[in-house]
């Protein structure tokens, strides 16, 4: 199971290191961190995605609030908030499959942002299953590059007036 | 110049600005720091001149060693409960403390380290003596910080010092570069501090308080397993009235020692891979075990599924992570320690549970501590227990890590808080004689006696000069057997007799390595010695040193290995020919009450 973490921490230099430190130490499994700063510039948020149990998330909490910078912890695991990841992907074709790839472009509402007459840059902003949903389609083609970025996650207002 | 200079600091003070290094003493003083440990360096320059001028306020002992800075403020602070301060400079001065800190942070024990760093302007060009000690400490530090605004001089060091002694302490960092040392700032104060209040404020009980008070009034044989929290919240006699009023017997760990009286009638001593059968006896037979301020470690907990698998399993801790950490236990609550005891004092039954004590009794009596004596060479543990009675059980100990630390914890019970002095989670080899020299400057009326091995000692025993040099009269006894006995019995027992470089060959002559310290010193090799050796070492009015030869193949028993379950427990060894089998009582209060 994924869980979603998102970490209020204080701006400076070193939470990053502090932070992705304490996964190394207690061998925690991480897949994705990602961060940024808030509307707060002495603020960022981290978001976390993990893959443990939830045991192990508990206890991942647990250790994060440890630390002096953490300020808050909001488990955005549910239905409650929006998830989004970028993912931009340079992929090299022959004529002959260049119909098709722009359907699956069209098909995943992604975004073709540069194109020369042997390879084609998309770029796709999705919840983390479309994109790996995305990527997995794309991947019995030439991929020349890719990058993504990690998981994003905010909660939805509604979701907020519930929880306050 | 003297004069010039005097008045520029009197001209300064007048118009209201310091220097970061004086704020920072400041704070340390108003925080009741009396006396740090350290050593001077480039980077630290400017500080040190500042303590020059504070030098009536603040001491500072000049170790010979940063490591042993660092070892020498954990002792001052495990003996006093105070805040431990080391000093040490940029690059290989700050890496030097770092065996120390981490020490501190597994023992959760107050300390804050200052290093200096190269000037702000040079962070980062690969400057002589420069490393990012900020990036190396963040893992074994509750706080740390880098420096880079001398107005934020008087916060952060409030800031360390508040959290490393908050909560569950631990060690705090402060990399403090040459140019905001010397900068003047108008901030002599702290101000608000910016971390959240969880870091400082005592935390709320959380948990279910009434379901661990009615499983308590239920248990027939519960057991408390008191570990080092228990004296770091200063909850020792809380944790006696706890025992005493439902006749529950106390089992503690290595770093709990102290935390309830050795030779109580309910003490079952130490538990765990090297604890007393009894104690681990206990374990298997309780149908309750609450766990107070100990983390389930791989010591005690070896198998952490089979422990005490049969009973309900229960915790207090302040430390919310350590919840379910390494075994998962059916009832908890979080808290400050000795606030929870209050409350389950009062209100847990008084109980006799007379079959359950008496079952205890019984097992003391069937299973005490044993080993072989009889040959007329000396037996480590034989000396510890007449250490024990020529102390009257008083003195401070500090051991280093091995074998004789075990047959310390075995064979000196502890009847006080803070009179014990171990390195307990790290392990480190060379913590105990400075950790020592810490203990004997902060409580300088109690005698301070140093167990120690030939390996350890030779990891810090450069500072027998700092003894020499400030007269700290602490007591050493060095058990020499030419080996690295721990590791020694573990290839004995697990590596068929594979002696891999765990012999000590070329050990020093230890008694002129004291003469050339000056320091006193005699060895004694044949067992009708042990009397003429430790009046030796305990009349001395100066630091001394008693080198005690003990045979190789002496073990520590009982012993359960590592990550095995309580069952496989071997409880004594094997004579050899012409010894005899010797017990200690169990009982020894009786005894000791007399005297």
């Amino acid at each position: 199971m994924k869980h979603v973490l998102s970490v209020l921490v204080n701006n400076h230099a070193g939470v990053l290191s502090h932070v992705s430190g304490l996964f190394t130490r207690r061998s925690y499994n991480i897949d994705s961190l990602s961060v940024g700063e808030t509307q707060d510039p002495t603020k960022s948020i981290i978001t976390l995605v993990i893959s443990e149990d939830e045991e192990m998330v508990k206890q991942i909490e647990k250790q994060l609030y440890k630390l002096v910078d953490v300020l808050e912890i909001r488990d955005l695991t549910g239905e409650d908030s929006l998830k989004r990841e970028l993912i931009l992907l340079t992929v090299r074709f022959s004529p002959e499959k260049r119909a098709e790839i722009l359907t699956l472009i069209d098909v995943f509402k992604a975004t073709v942002v540069d194109m020369t007459e042997e390879e084609i840059m998309i770029e796709l902003v999705a919840n983390p299953r479309r994109i790996s949903s995305f990527l997995q389609t794309f991947s019995k083609f030439h991929i020349v590059e890719m990058a993504r970025t990690g998981t994003i996650a905010l909660e939805f207002p509604t979701a907020r007036k519930v929880r306050n | 110049m003297s004069l010039t200079l005097h008045f520029r600091i009197l001209v300064r003070i007048m118009a209201g600005r310091k220097t970061g290094a004086e704020v920072m003493i400041d704070i340390l003083l108003r925080n009741g720091v009396e006396i740090c440990w350290g050593y001077p360096g480039g980077a630290i320059l400017p500080f040190y001149d500042t303590l020059f001028h504070y030098a009536d306020r603040i001491r500072h002992i000049l170790v010979r060693h940063e490591q042993a800075a660092a070892h020498a403020a954990e002792g001052y602070a495990k003996a006093t409960g105070k805040l431990g301060v080391a000093i040490a400079t940029s690059g290989p001065g700050a890496t030097n403390l770092v065996t120390g800190i981490t020490d501190a942070k597994m023992d959760s024990v107050p300390i804050l380290a200052i290093t200096g760093q190269v000037p702000t302007s040079a962070i980062g060009s690969d400057a002589f003596q420069e490393c990012d000690i900020y990036g190396i400490s963040l893992p074994i530090t509750k706080y740390n910080a880098l420096l880079k605004n001398v107005d934020d001089v008087a916060r952060i060091t409030q800031e360390a010092i508040t959290v490393a002694m908050s909560g569950r302490p631990g060690p705090a960092l402060i990399d403090f570069p040459k140019d905001i040392q010397t900068a003047t700032t108008e901030v002599l104060q702290p101000g608000p501090l910016k971390i959240h209040p969880r870091h400082w404020q005592k935390p709320a009980i959380t948990g279910d308080l009434d379901r661990l008070i009615e499983a308590l009034d239920r248990a027939r044989s519960p057991m408390l397993y008191v570990g080092g929290g228990a004296i770091t919240a200063n909850a020792a006699e809380k944790v006696r009235l706890l025992a005493e009023k439902g006749s529950i017997p106390v089992a503690t760990t290595l770093m709990g020692i102290g935390a309830f009286p050795g030779n109580h009638r309910l003490s079952l001593g130490m538990l765990g891979m090297h604890g007393t059968a009894y104690a681990n006896k206990a374990v298997m037979e309780c149908d309750l075990i609450l766990a107070l301020g100990a983390r389930f470690d791989d010591r005690v907990a070896l198998h952490a599924p089979s422990f005490a698998q049969q009973a309900v399993r229960a915790m207090v801790d302040i430390d919310l992570a350590e919840i379910n950490k390494r075994v998962k236990v059916d009832i908890w609550v979080s808290g400050d320690l000795a606030d929870v005891l209050s409350i389950l004092v009062e209100r847990i039954k008084a109980q006799n549970r007379t079959s359950w004590v008496e079952r205890i009794q019984a097992l003391k009596a069937k299973h005490p501590l044993r080993y072989f004596r009889g040959r007329g060479d000396i037996k480590p543990q034989l000396v510890i227990e007449k250490l024990w009675e020529k102390t009257r059980g008083q003195a401070i100990i500090s051991t280093d890590v091995g074998q004789h630390q075990m047959w310390a914890a075995q064979y000196y019970p502890i009847n006080e808080a803070r009179q014990w002095l171990t390195s307990g989670g790290l392990g480190t080899m060379g913590f105990g004689f400075p950790a020592g020299l810490g203990a004997k400057l902060g409580r300088p009326e109690k005698e301070v006696v140093v167990i120690t091995g030939d390996g350890s000692f030779q990891m810090n025993m450069q500072e027998l000069a700092t003894a020499r040099m400030y007269d700290i009269p602490v007591k050493i006894i060095l058990f020499n057997n030419g080996f690295l006995g721990m590791v020694r019995q573990w290839q004995e027992l697990f590596y068929n007799q594979r002696f891999s470089h765990s012999d000590m060959d070329y050990n020093p002559d230890f008694v002129k390595i004291c003469e050339g310290y000056d320091i006193p010193a005699m060895r004694i090799e044949h067992e009708r010695e042990i009397d003429k050796g430790l009046d030796f070492l305990l009349k001395s009015e100066d630091a001394a040193l008693l080198e005690v030869m003990i045979p190789q193949a002496e073990k520590v028993y009982p012993m359960i290995a590592s990550g095995q379950r309580y069952e496989t427990m071997t409880e004594v060894g094997e004579p050899l020919p012409g010894e005899e089998e010797y017990s200690t009582i169990p009982n020894r209060e009786v005894e000791f009450i007399k005297i």
